[in-house]
């Protein structure tokens, strides 16, 4: 499963719906996202872009290299775009497959490659005004341990 | 031929896509970037780190070295901060 939405989610709904129906996984790993906000770096809201389409096909792309790096027996990524305002999930990552190694691994490549290759960008809003997030190398070298 | 801008390229440029003409002799995303940073000096400037930015291609990323046509839609897309 794929979803790419301005709207809001659940993230417990979200892992319950997709853990059903599959007794024949034996671990679950779920990474959810949030903006936070901060003494030191308070926001006022994230506000994120997207090129829909290009997010869809790259977003596929990775999700089925996970499944079949990790032999996963599912993964699904869930990434909203819009503003959304501090303590609001904002992308949930999860994967199942027979044992934890795979499935935390599995969450992790996936985790790696959306920071670096899902278009979506970020700004955020304060009492300053609005600021674009800048990309981050150490997020470039995750996504380099796996190739 | 559509080119789109997004998040801090599109601000800088303040325009979010260009329709444009693609001249005969540029047949790669290489010489489209090259020939779109010769004709704006403001995308030019934008681009002044030009391998920090990935390119696609009918919305799937490509390498620079891809051939293109008039009836793709290209994208120039700085580092992405998702996730």
């Amino acid at each position: 499963m794929i979803v790419i939405s301005s709207l809001p989610f659940d993230p417990g709904k979200l892992l319950h719906d997709f853990q059903s129906d599959h007794p024949d996984a034996g671990a679950a790993v779920t990474f959810t996202g949030m903006v936070r906000s901060t003494k030191d770096r308070p926001i006022s809201a994230l506000i994120l872009e997207c090129y829909p389409e290009l997010a869809e096909n790259e977003i596929a792309a990775i999700r089925t290299a996970a499944v079949d790096r990790f032999s996963l027996i599912d993964a699904a990524i869930v990434h909203r775009y819009g503003r959304l305002v501090p303590g609001e999930p904002i992308m949930q990552v999860m994967t199942l497959a027979s044992h934890r190694q795979a499935a935390f691994d599995g969450a992790q490549f996936l985790m790696d490659y959306l920071k670096t290759d899902a278009p979506f960008w970020k700004q955020e809003e304060t009492e300053a005004g609005t600021a674009w997030v800048e990309a981050k190398a150490a997020d470039d070298a995750a996504r380099e341990r796996w190739t | 031929m559509k080119v789109l801008y997004f998040a801090w390229l599109r601000e800088r440029l303040n325009r979010a896509s260009d329709d444009i003409n693609l001249p005969d002799d540029i047949t790669t995303l290489t010489e489209l970037v090259a020939w779109l940073r010769a004709n704006d000096e403001a995308l030019d400037l934008a681009m002044d780190n030009p391998k920090q930015f990935k390119l696609s291609r009918n919305a799937r990323i490509v390498s620079w070295d891809t051939a293109i046509t008039d009836d793709d839609t290209i994208a120039i897309l700085p580092p992405m901060t998702g996730g």
